[in-house]
């Protein structure tokens, strides 16, 4: 059954998605946006509930696989050191997403000038800005201003709390001399645009029941929709359809019945996530485009990269803040760039993240042999509880043409798409820098007093950040949408997702997929006389 | 998706497994006078972790079936039939054997035993869910940056 055609198509209400069609909607254009999953409804997010913990590893679950809700596809990432993470509803993965929200640095921008690696983005920090200042608004960060890691920004409210765990880390890197701030992140320690503040609850990535951290079915989505922007959930995209002029026409979709449907459109946009729209653009084969859409740099899927997580936490002989307080508190810029006396190029922030939950704390010392079995569990589990605290330190993965995503030759959704397949190895200088991340961490942690560490490297289940596989450039030879995120090959088609990331930088990186959604959006509006030129 | 949705029906395990694992959940985590707690085996926490197994149970039985085999290559009988000491005897090889499977009731163990009121109240944890009532987390001391600031700026030209 086909419908009235749109003027905009977006496909996917996750980060970028809502922020695109947010910026799109002052042109009054008849927009619309397809997304595969549900509205979530916050009041039945695992905080509200006894089994908050326990829903962490079933229906809540980082993994699309391992949730498989109705609303998921299966991910093969079996041929991975690292497993893929995401959410599928309006919000898309903000709704699990720790609200980390730092931005990129300027030197980001410039790899492969300043440090030979990777390729420099066909455009720049200053470019970016105004939208990255934008996106603070929409997104309400909180943060303090003045940190010395990066060129002056305003945060738009007060900074998360330091609590035990954020002071005695802090005290660790002053110890050693090194640079910490109070973490960016995309939770309201304030009121702000009808949400209300956190309170600290500790579990937002299994959803905030308070409202307080900005996933964008509550930050973007409802100011895109007043304005006039139409989504429709539970609708899966299956392909994207060209006319004989090479230019998208549409897409096929399945409705929440099940029924297949073509929906005719002007200009298509994907915001499906790294791993979603390159599989969308390779499913769309056609006579014109035998290897997928967009593809004829056969650039669609490769260079996958989900930055390399170690996890290094330290126990401590004194109480500290458990899983109280949310998970983002204050970051590292130490070892950020390029030091090649360290073994590797690029560098990584680290991410303090408090403590964890009862079960977590059960959970961490039953596997890792800490909390024997037996009489002597209970004297053990105290030791540990409310006294683990730590950090992440999320590394830079460099673009590399064999890690990828490709269709699955087997596995498929319930309509019959087939699935994505990961195949990820880690680089050398990934190892090098994770090993080195441990060490330092361990450093910190035993001048703040940790007794004892434990570390995970890589953490096998953080493939939460999903950039690369459509990159953006000057040359169509060597990107798939040009510096303003239009397919090189098709001239209605554009992409705003983390698929169009040069680099990944040391950072998470949904501030940075936003202000690129914003800017694009920002292109288009610009250029509408002339969009398909 | 409600949990509710995701629970079988049907109990997956028969008398024989259910009686096995309540001894794996209570050697793990024994009540402790001490500590004012139950036992993992303890009929509401145990029924809590019966709830879980129906939902995943292909690891729960694969570990069982692993346990039983332990006990007849040993005394050529299942598990139930030993006597106290064999029993534990055989629990302690089985947990040094670290069979991936046992992370699943290690797991779905510390998930129902950590949410149950009594052990709540031992760790001195209200027994509630987090929402709506929050919690408090200390502001901490800003000036603890001064040493940051004083270094100056570190951010790269680019
Ligand atoms: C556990 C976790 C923690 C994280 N923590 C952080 C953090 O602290 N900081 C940070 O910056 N980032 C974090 N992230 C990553 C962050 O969530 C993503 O970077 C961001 O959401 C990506 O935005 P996106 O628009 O590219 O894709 P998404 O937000 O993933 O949205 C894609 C949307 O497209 C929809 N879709 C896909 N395919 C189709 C189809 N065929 N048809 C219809 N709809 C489709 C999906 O359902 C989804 O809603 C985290 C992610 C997870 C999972
Ligand atoms: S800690 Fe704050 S942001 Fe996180 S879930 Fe709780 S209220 Fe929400």
């Amino acid at each position: 059954m086909a419908e009235q055609p749109v003027d905009v198509l977006i496909i996917g209400a996750g980060a970028s998605g809502a922020a695109v069609a947010w910026s799109l909607a002052d042109t009054r254009m008849h927009i619309v946006c397809l997304e595969q999953g549900d509205w979530m409804n916050p009041a039945e997010y695992p905080s509200s509930g006894r089994d908050w913990e326990s829903r962490a590893f079933g229906d809540m679950a980082i993994s699309p696989n391992r949730r498989g809700r109705p609303t998921d596809y299966p991910v093969n990432d079996s041929n991975s050191p690292i497993a893929v993470a995401n959410f599928n509803a309006v919000g898309g993965s903000t709704i699990l997403y720790a609200g980390h929200f730092p931005r990129f640095h300027p030197s980001d921008f410039r790899v492969a000038s300043l440090d030979g690696v990777g390729d420099d983005w066909p455009l720049d920090y200053e470019t970016l800005e105004p939208f990255y200042a934008e996106d603070d608004r929409m997104t309400g960060v909180s943060g303090l201003s003045g940190d010395p890691a990066y060129p002056a920004k305003q945060s738009v409210l007060p900074p998360v709390p330091l609590g035990k765990s954020g002071d005695k880390l802090a005290r660790g890197f002053n110890d050693l001399g090194w640079h910490w701030w109070p973490s960016d992140t995309a939770v309201a320690t304030a009121l702000h645009d009808g949400r209300d503040q956190c309170i600290n609850l500790g579990a937002c990535t299994s959803g905030c029941a308070q409202g307080a951290k900005a996933s964008t079915d509550i930050t973007y989505w409802p100011h895109a929709m007043r304005a006039g922007v139409e989504v429709r959930t539970r609708c899966r995209v299956r392909e994207i359809a060209v006319n004989d002029d090479g230019m998208a026409s549409g897409v096929w979709y399945y409705d929440a019945d099940g029924e297949e449907r073509f929906q005719a459109a002007e200009v298509v946009v994907m915001a499906c996530n790294g791993v979603g729209t390159p599989r969308i653009l390779l499913n769309s084969t056609s006579e014109q485009f035998p290897d997928g859409l967009a593809n004829s740099s056969g650039l669609v899927g490769k260079n996958l990269m989900f930055h390399p997580y170690a996890s290094i936490q330290g126990i401590f002989e004194e109480e500290l803040d458990g899983f109280r307080g949310p998970g983002v508190c204050i970051w590292s810029k130490e070892f950020y760039e390029t030091d090649e006396s360290r073994g590797f190029v690029r560098g990584f922030t680290y991410e303090i993240n408090r403590g964890r939950g009862p079960v977590a704390t059960a959970m961490t010392g039953m596997m890792s042999g800490r909390i024997p079995w037996g009489a002597e569990h209970h004297r053990a589990y105290r030791d540990l509880f409310c006294r683990i605290t730590g950090m992440v330190a999320i590394c830079e993965d460099l673009p590399e043409e064999h890690n990828r995503v490709t269709l699955d030759p087997e596995l498929t959704d319930i309509h019959g798409i087939p699935a994505p397949k990961i195949d990820y190895t880690l680089s050398d200088n990934s190892r090098r820098m994770l090993d080195f991340a441990v060490e330092r961490a361990s450093e910190v942690l035993r001048a703040a007093g940790a007794t004892d560490i434990i570390s995970e490297s890589p953490i096998a289940a953080g493939g939460w950040h999903l950039m690369g596989t459509a990159r953006m450039g000057k040359d169509p030879a060597k990107s798939v949408v040009n510096e303003w995120g239009r397919s090189h090959d098709v001239k209605n088609l554009f992409v705003v997702d983390g698929s169009i990331f040069v680099t990944s930088a040391g950072v998470n990186p949904t501030r940075t997929i936003q202000a690129l959604a914003l800017y694009i959006a920002d292109q288009i509006k610009k250029r509408l006389a002339n969009l398909f030129d | 998706m409600s949990q509710e949705s995701m629970i079988a029906t049907d109990n997956p395990l028969d008398a024989d497994q259910e009686s096995a694992l309540a001894a794996i959940v209570g050697a793990m985590i024994p009540a402790s006078d001490e500590y004012s707690v139950p036992s993992a085996a303890d009929p509401t926490i145990f029924a809590d972790i019966l709830t879980l197994v129906k939902r995943h149970p292909e690891p729960v039985i694969e570990a069982l079936e692993a346990l039983e085999a332990l006990a007849n290559s040993r005394h050529s009988t299942g598990f139930n039939a030993l006597d106290d000491e064999a029993k534990a005897a055989t629990l302690e090889t089985f947990r040094q054997s670290a069979t991936p499977h046992l992370r699943a009731i290690v797991s779905m163990t510390a998930q129902c035993y950590y949410r149950d009121d009594r052990v709540m109240a031992s760790l001195g944890m209200e027994p509630r869910p987090p929402f709506p009532k929050g919690f408090e987390v200390e502001q901490g001391d800003l000036s603890l940056l001064d040493p940051v600031r004083a270094r100056g700026r570190i951010w790269r030209e680019a």
